[in-house]
């Protein structure tokens, strides 16, 4: 059996066992997920999308740096009782700009997608620094050094460069007007042109009035603090495709 | 070994691979046929499922799309039916809600069972939240189950309430109106914001400084009547609480009092039309009418 003198080789020469198992299961994962990166409909098209603003995306980040992920999902699974309870269920294209997405896999709390709007910025803010306080079950830790901390946001031009270079479409402008947008997001009131700028700016890049919500999030006009972003943040989530437009029974949007 | 002459093993009696470790030999006893079959089953299975189905990605560049299974199954198609179907379940008794009044709700009793029972599950995730479980309330966020209205009471009151929310900029229905922070923005100074702390401390019958109290008199009747009226039973219109009741949204210590003038408070309620179905706020309207403060 000649195969079988072939494979000896093989069997015999741990490296080039090793070699081989590697190319055999390349193959495997490149067939299931290389195509994912060129395909047209794994990422329905939407309206309303648009990359996150300075302060949304430092709420992102203090989200992912506090473990939310770990008790709170964000994936509306198509399912009756869940699209019955939290909203339409999540599509593809409202993580595309999350580098890495948040759907987690465990909800110790309720699914967090569609929290956008549900309650108040005092809620959040009273929820946030004693869950206690407004939700007595809750076992959900205090984060009231949130709204202690200073927000940090030196950085925040270089985020959005290296989200660009992972394909979110920050613009030039976006970029150099980071910190001034970041700013104006949590300052009402304050100063009216940034404001307007800021609104602009990701509203013709959203193509939907109303996604970016101007407040003093942690009724701290003083400061930026990660309070701020945090609320920002999750006040967005969810909120930014037009379902009214979304063709949920086109062919390329059938999972 | 590399001759392949067939090597059998004496004690088995089963022929070896021909492969050998240190003398050790491998027998090469065919798989069991059940594994066997098994496994060409599973391959047969994966075939039928890539056709039934929907197994293959569209090509990019060829503006097809993935291949839909002749089963036509799809999980997005399968929960929009699902919705659909509950909807229509609950159609009748829905439109029937939708139109009624509270009057034909509260002789209705599968109406009002129907409503009470979507109600309470609404509530429990969109409302308890904020306003507790029943309705009980706490600080900043008020106890639905008294009798004690900010706004509205009726049933159509709460209806409004529910849609377009409290101070929710949003919607242009929304109900507005905002009390003066009278100490951040500089309207009153401190010692003008003590003397009405001591006023509404003696509106609501409690030990209060008396020359405090007539010092503040002019200042209520300039700055606090227009919407909390001159008696300070407050004006439902306006969302301004009565402020001779011994209920406090916000605390009725001297404290509290002396920051809700000074920066005042302006609690927000999201609007849920638009979040919620018809059926679903109506219900909640019936739901939070029955809590106990229901006005007619």
């Amino acid at each position: 059996m000649a195969i079988m003198d072939k494979h000896q080789k093989l069997e015999r020469h741990s490296l080039l066992l090793t070699v081989g198992i590697l190319v055999v299961v390349a193959i495997g994962g490149l067939v299931e997920i290389a195509p994912l990166f060129y395909l047209e409909n794994t990422i329905e098209k939407v309206q309303g999308m648009r990359p996150y603003t300075p302060l949304e995306l430092k709420g992102r980040n203090i989200y992912i740096r506090e473990g939310c992920y770990t008790c709170h999902s964000q994936m509306v699974r198509p399912l009756r009782d869940e699209v019955e309870r939290y909203g339409h269920y999540s599509l593809a294209a409202e993580s595309m700009y999350d580098h890495p997405f948040q759907w987690g896999s465990k909800r110790t709390g309720p699914d967090l997608a569609r929290v956008g709007g549900k309650y108040s910025d005092e809620w959040h803010l009273d929820h946030l620094k004693d869950p206690k306080s407004v939700v007595p079950d809750s076992i959900m830790p205090p984060y009231a050094f949130l709204a202690k901390k200073k927000l940090k946001y030196d950085d925040i031009e270089d985020h959005l460069k290296t989200l660009r270079l992972a394909g979110v479409p920050y613009t030039d402008d976006m970029i150099a007007n980071a910190k001034a947008d970041l700013v104006a997001q949590a300052s009402p009131n304050a100063d009216f042109d940034a404001e307007d700028a800021l609104v602009a700016r990701y509203t013709e890049a959203s193509g939907r009035e109303g996604t970016v919500k101007i407040s003093d999030f942690d009724h701290n006009p003083k400061a930026v603090t990660e309070m701020d972003a945090l609320i920002a943040y999750l006040q967005m989530t969810g909120t930014l495709v037009d379902f009214s437009t979304y063709e949920a029974n086109d062919l390329s949007n059938r999972r | 070994m590399t001759d392949h002459k067939r090597d059998i093993d004496e004690v088995s009696g089963v022929e070896t691979t021909g492969h050998s470790w240190d003398g050790i030999k491998e027998l090469n006893n065919p798989l069991p046929r059940w594994w066997l079959y098994i496994f060409y089953a599973t391959i047969v299975w994966a075939i039928g499922y890539m056709i039934v189905m929907p197994a293959i990605p569209a090509l990019p560049g060829t503006g097809m799309n993935n291949t839909l299974g002749i089963a036509g199954h799809s999980d997005r198609a399968e929960v929009a039916r699902k919705v659909e179907a509950l909807h229509t379940e609950r159609a009748a008794a829905a439109s029937r809600l939708v139109s009624a009044s509270l009057s034909e709700i509260e002789n209705d009793m599968s109406l009002q069972q129907f409503a009470l029972a979507m109600g309470e599950s609404a509530f429990g995730d969109n409302c308890a939240t904020c306003h507790g479980a029943g309705g009980r309330g706490a600080k900043g966020y008020p106890m639905l189950a008294d009798d004690i209205w900010l706004w509205d009471g009726t049933l159509e009151g709460i209806e409004t309430t529910l849609r377009h929310g409290i101070r929710h900029n949003e919607d242009p229905d929304t109900r507005r109106n905002s009390m003066p922070a009278f100490g951040r923005d500089g309207l009153l100074t401190p010692r003008e914001i003590d003397d009405l702390v001591q006023y509404v401390l003696n509106l609501s019958g409690r030990e209060a400084n008396k020359a405090a109290v007539g010092r503040a008199a002019p200042i209520f009747a300039t700055q606090c009547v227009s919407c909390h009226g001159a008696d300070g039973k407050g004006n439902r219109q306006l969302g301004a609480p009565d402020l001779t009741d011994h209920e406090w949204l916000f605390g009725g210590e001297p404290r509290d009092i002396q920051q809700t003038i000074y920066s005042a408070r302006n609690a927000h309620m999201p609007a849920w039309q638009g979040r919620l179905d018809d059926p679903t706020i109506k219900a909640l309207a019936v739901y939070v009418h029955s809590l106990g403060g229901g006005e007619k």
